[in-house]
């Protein structure tokens, strides 16, 4: 995890790095609208302090784009893939939108529930993993699926998420 | 122009209009939620669908720009099915809690539901329920009520200018909300009461008080700042239950600032005087009007006829009305005192003659200008409907600077922004006339030796281009100049600012004043101004609608005066303690809502008002009781019927008004020193007694910022201060005991402390020079 600081003058929130890769997205917009960058800078955010998201870092991501507090609680709230909370060390989202649903997602979730022992939304005590119920991924060929961290899983079956979870090297 | 039908009927409209606006113009009615005249284009709600010639599906008229040929049906067979799917889907999560909302009787989904809703709904499955917020002391929240319109949001972000409110998380589990607790800071936020189309905001003081059924709307005109706000009371059994603005484009819009909206709670407060009372033994005693009149006018011509008329003042607060000014002043004039004067928080009286009042000037003419300058004014807490304005044109291009006592976020694009103390502001005044000189028509002589030898700094001369360089500006002076000793040189550089740069100077009047320049309450002649009526320690005063301490620049001479006087009246309408101690006689008068009475705008335009309400208690209108005073002191002329009578006589063309000149006034010297002077700024919810009354308003995060004093983190380490300890303020053999805190807002040589305060009261004079010192230290 990236040390960040937080609170101070503008051109020394974050640091160096961190800056440095949201001010390669904040150029992509014109001038006065560095709102747009926000999702970007959220991931790189979020990427650099473990995989979720504080009020503090982004009070500090609004000041460092001079734009209110509340639209980037807007955009951070909005997003499955923003978390604002603590997470485990491997994400696992649930798609349980219509066309999963048809293909059985329910099913799917209530494997992952009882295999790990906790609830959408919660994290195994381990730190492991954390569940997740989100809306469609655009993957609906392939339902039902999952995303688990930054991959796509489809056409799921008990058996296959058994293989896939025990086959991480955690 | 495009020709378009909208429900048969041909109409000639403006290609860059949306259909609903078409609509709203012809008067055909178009249902909508989200959609706000004032407001930008969401088309989120989709209640306005209606039916378009050639279209394959419903539009949405907020969203759908006109176009030649255009036919459009409002009531069509689609437009209506599709309003009333609309509306199905609108009520799924809706409460229908109607019978314990507020906004019940007017509430625009209920209205809506009546005419697209179905009596039974198709929805079986749980509704959501969402966790009201506390947003503050003025605005109740039930957001389960919430239809997602963005309203409120829009106008956080568009008008407020600040972003408080936002639309968090997604689909069924969106709300609105500030998503970390805290009260709203604008000072318009009322607004958004408004602007809700269902209960999910309501007025917080008004919750539960009564139903828009029962009550009865009064126009009147709102009377805490120079604007005359538009408003409408409403009355329920002779109680003022809320008040709510009237669309008036040229002055509010379709806005009221929160001090208007709330301050009528000041009305109920327990502190309402309501009786006529004498002091007699030092006890004081209720007594009938006669009586308390008699003693009025006995003690009066008792001082008179022993010291002499000049040993008599009247001072009449600036929120007064009109008519009261005038009979005040004509009252008095009548015994044959010229000591009168409504300027109570003036201090500096030297450019007493000139005239700054604008009379082809209109608030409107505010979004033509491209150029603004505010010196020495607060202007969101001071003026925060003129703010509003400024702040529109400058969204559209007109440039800002400000230099003031602070800076302070003024939610607009400012180009430029300083804080200077007083001698400093002088010098940057003088500075920018310097910057203007090199391109002046006419070199102003009698200046050339008072300004700088040195060149403009960066700064000034930056002031000066933006000023050069506009074809419309204007410089707006407040009250953080025109209350401070040296208000007059600072004027009159502004003065000489304005002229060098063909610029418009508007100095803002404090509420009513220009009624009472209209009407004469001030010495016309060898009167007294209001500073000298204290400082002179006369034997009788006549104090009108103010808390001699709160209202004043002086308190402690104010105090002192008092005490020493031999006959004091007080006609007001609220408690005050220092009236009890110091007065004969306390006349109680009646409020705002319970009088008629003129309103004179800060650009001269006169707005009548009926009273609403019967007075409190025993008390009067305040032009009755001089009206009696005035027959009582058997003077001739006092026999009007209705204030309509005074205003025909202040207006005739008999009567000959002193009027200043233009030619302005030219200080001896720039050169003022300073070592640590107080910023004595009169707190947006202090400013009279009314709206200290109101509760609500009181308890806002503006309000609760009153208590500390604050200085600069420099200033603070140079005295050897810190937010830890109190801070011990003190002038001459006065000392408050005060918080502190570190806000690097205020200018070097500056320590702020709100006026109108018990605090302040107990401090020699606003704006002036104090020492500071750790407390435990002394
Ligand atoms: S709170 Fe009212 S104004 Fe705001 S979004 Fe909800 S319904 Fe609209
Ligand atoms: S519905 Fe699951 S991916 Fe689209
Ligand atoms: S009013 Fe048109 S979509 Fe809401």
């Amino acid at each position: 995890m990236t040390q960040m600081l937080l609170t101070g003058p503008k051109e020394e929130l974050f640091s160096d790095a961190l800056r440095e890769q949201m001010d390669t997205w904040i150029a992509k917009y014109p001038e006065g609208q560095a709102q747009s960058a926000v999702i970007p800078c959220l991931h790189i955010l979020q990427d650099a302090n473990g995989g979720w998201l504080s009020r503090g870092i982004m009070d500090a991501l609004a000041d460092y784009l001079d734009i209110p507090a509340i639209s980037v609680y807007e955009v951070a709230t909005f997003y499955t893939m923003f978390e604002l909370e603590p997470v485990g060390k491997h994400k696992i989202s649930v798609c349980t939108n219509i066309s999963c649903m048809l293909c059985g997602s329910e099913k799917i979730m209530n494997h992952l529930q009882q295999k790990l022992n906790i609830k959408p939304g919660e994290t195994t005590q381990d730190g492991q993993f954390t569940l997740k119920e989100v809306e469609c991924l655009g993957a609906c060929v392939g339902a039902p699926m999952m995303l688990l961290d930054r991959d796509y899983h489809e056409y799921l079956t008990p058996e296959k998420i058994d293989n896939i979870l025990d086959g991480l090297a955690s | 122009m495009v020709n378009i039908e909208i429900d048969g009927i041909p109409l000639k409209v403006d290609p860059t209009k949306m259909i609903i606006q078409a609509a709203d113009e012809a008067g055909i009615d178009i249902p909508r939620f989200c959609y706000h005249k004032k407001l930008s284009i969401a088309a989120n709600c989709r209640m306005c669908l209606v039916e378009v010639d050639k279209a394959r599906k419903p539009l949405p008229a907020c969203s759908t720009p006109v176009s030649d040929g255009m036919k459009v049906f409002t009531d069509s067979k689609v437009a209506v099915n599709a309003q009333r799917s609309v509306m199905e889907f609108l009520l799924i999560n809706h409460p229908l809690d109607c019978p314990i909302c507020d906004q019940g009787g007017e509430c625009e989904l209920q209205d809506l539901s009546m005419g697209y809703g179905e009596g039974i709904s198709r929805f079986t499955e749980r509704k959501r329920a969402v966790k009201d917020k506390d947003i503050g002391p003025l605005i109740q929240t039930d957001m389960t009520r919430c239809i997602h319109c963005t309203r409120c949001v829009r106008f956080g972000q568009e008008i407020a200018g600040i972003k408080e409110l936002g639309a968090t998380g997604r689909g069924e589990h969106m709300e609105i909300s500030t998503y970390v607790e805290h009260s709203l800071v604008s000072e318009l936020s009322g607004n958004i009461i408004d602007l809700c189309p269902v209960g999910a905001l309501t007025s917080k003081p008004f919750r539960y008080k009564a139903r828009a059924w029962e009550m009865q709307a009064r126009p009147s005109i709102a009377p805490h700042d120079a604007v005359g706000s538009n408003i409408e009371l409403h009355i329920r059994k002779n109680e003022v239950m809320r008040v709510v603005p009237r669309d008036n484009e040229d002055l509010n819009e379709s806005w009221l600032s929160d001090r208007d909206r709330f301050s009528y709670l000041g009305l109920s407060s327990e502190d309402r005087l309501s009786e006529p009372m004498i002091k007699l033994d030092n006890q004081w005693q209720v007594v009938d009007w006669q009586t308390a009149l008699d003693k009025t006018v006995e003690g009066l011509k008792g001082v008179i006829s022993k010291f002499g008329a000049e040993e008599v003042a009247g001072l009449i607060s600036p929120t007064a009305t009109l008519e009261e000014a005038y009979l005040f002043q004509k009252w008095l004039r009548g015994l044959g005192t010229d000591n009168i004067d409504h300027r109570l928080r003036q201090q500096d009286f030297t450019d007493t003659d000139v005239d700054d009042s604008l009379s082809d000037w209109q608030l409107a003419d505010i979004d033509d200008s491209d150029a603004f300058v505010l010196l020495g004014t607060n202007i969101r807490a001071e003026q925060p409907i003129i703010a509003h304005r400024i702040r529109q044109a400058a969204l559209a291009g007109a440039t800002v600077s400000s230099i003031n006592l602070f800076t302070r976020d003024l939610l607009m694009p400012v180009d430029r922004q300083m804080a200077v103390n007083s001698p400093q502001l002088v010098q940057t005044l003088a500075g920018i006339a310097k910057a203007l000189l090199a391109a002046a028509k006419q070199e102003p002589e009698d200046w050339l030796d008072l300004l700088p030898e040195r060149a403009p700094s960066a700064f000034e001369h930056n002031v000066a281009l933006q000023l050069s360089n506009a074809m419309n500006a204007t410089l707006f002076v407040g009250d953080l100049i025109n209350h401070q000793p040296q208000a007059s040189t600072l004027r009159s550089l502004a003065r000489l600012v304005a002229e060098l740069s063909d610029s418009r100077l508007v100095v803002l009047p404090s509420s009513n004043s220009n009624a009472h320049r209209l009407a004469g309450s001030m010495p016309a002649d060898k009167g007294l101004n209001a500073r000298h009526c204290w400082e002179r320690a006369l034997r009788g005063y006549v104090m009108m609608g103010f808390d001699p301490l709160l209202d004043t620049a002086q308190p402690t001479i104010v105090h002192d005066a008092l005490r020493r006087a031999s006959f004091v009246v007080s006609i007001s309408s609220f408690e005050s303690d220092w009236v009890r101690q110091y007065a004969n006689v306390i006349l109680p008068m009646a409020c705002f809502a319970e009088t008629s009475g003129t309103f004179v705008g800060i650009d001269q335009r006169k707005q009548q008002f009926a009273g609403a309400v019967a007075p409190r208690g025993d008390s009067r209108p305040g032009w009755k009781i001089l009206r009696v005073l005035g027959n009582i002191s058997k003077l001739k002329g006092f026999d009007y019927i209705s204030s309509q009578d005074v205003v025909d006589e202040i207006e005739s063309p008999l009567r000959e008004l002193k009027r200043g000149s233009k030619t302005g006034f030219i200080p001896d010297s720039l050169n003022l020193e300073s070592d640590l002077m107080l910023i004595s700024e009169v707190p947006m919810y202090r400013s009279d007694s009314l709206v200290r009354h109101s509760k609500a308003l009181q308890q806002t995060p503006e309000s609760r910022a009153d208590g500390f004093a604050r200085i600069n983190q420099k200033e603070a380490d140079k005295r050897g201060l810190d937010p830890q300890h109190e801070v011990v303020i003190s002038q001459d053999d006065r000392k408050v005991s005060v918080p502190l805190e570190i806000d690097n807002n205020i200018a070097d040589g500056c320590i702020y402390l709100a006026a109108a305060t018990s605090v302040s009261a107990q401090l020699g004079s606003l704006f002036s020079q104090v020492q500071v010192m750790k407390a435990g230290r002394e």
